[in-house]
């Protein structure tokens, strides 16, 4: 019996499917706005309290590494929203099926591909 | 039997509804800020500034860094326990992305007290 289990977890011989994709993504997307959020409270206080602040800000989002990590950031959190949306679908008992969860994993996926070159073709 | 009912202790389902209830807060807030973004033709320091100085936005915004407070303590510690085994450093891991998380809502605290 013990001896039919996988005892391979060399994580680069295993396959992936979509919805262990979906979930790792949500982790990974998570702990980056955590970081994130540094840079995003450092600007909104910055940027809210004074004009002097606001214009400084204004200055470092135009340039590459300002637009590289409000980018990074949007996508991030537009990642982990549709994750959370799945989640929470899923809670209420839906796309928990084989299938439907797979074409839900691939849907959020390419939905998240779609939305951040669209927020990154409007930002750049 | 002594419950858990007043101490700080959490459990599995309370777990569960407040990392919900605090990602609709925050979702709605992620929202409404996109709409933002989207609909107001130019922003300056005016506009931003006035966006932040109604009592309702200045409610929503500190509702939703509480919300980031909390979903953080939750869902790190959850990724902390899979990746990460030796007790010490762990407590050590979460004690400082705890600290970081109660930092972000006290930061945006004064910010809107200020504008």
């Amino acid at each position: 019996m013990k001896k039919q289990r996988p005892v391979n977890l060399q994580l680069n011989t295993i396959s992936f499917p979509p919805a262990a994709i979906t979930s790792i993504l949500h982790r990974i997307t998570g702990v980056a706005m955590f970081f994130a959020l540094m840079f995003v409270i450092w600007a909104w206080a910055t940027s809210v309290s004074s004009e002097g602040g606001f214009i400084f800000v204004q200055q470092q989002m135009a340039g590459p590494l300002g637009k590289f990590v409000a980018i990074g950031t949007i996508s991030a959190l537009t990642y982990h929203i549709l994750g959370g949306v799945r989640h929470m679908i899923m809670d209420m008992g839906y796309w928990e099926e084989l299938k439907s969860g797979d074409i839900s994993a691939k849907s959020i996926i390419a939905a998240w591909i779609a939305l951040t070159i669209l927020v990154g073709v409007i930002l750049w | 039997m002594v419950t858990g009912q007043a101490s700080l202790k959490r459990n599995g389902v309370q777990d569960y509804v407040t990392t919900r209830a605090t990602a609709i807060i925050m979702t709605a807030f992620s929202l409404l800020m996109g709409w933002f973004f989207i609909t107001t033709p130019e922003i300056t320091y005016t506009v931003w500034n006035d966006l932040f100085s109604g009592l309702t936005m200045k409610v929503f915004t500190l509702l939703t860094l509480v919300s980031i407070m909390f979903h953080i303590r939750i869902g790190m510690w959850q990724v902390l326990t899979d990746y990460v085994k030796a007790p010490g450093l762990r407590a050590f891991i979460q004690f400082s992305i705890n600290l970081v998380a109660f930092v972000y809502v006290i930061i945006g605290l004064f910010v809107l007290w200020s504008v």
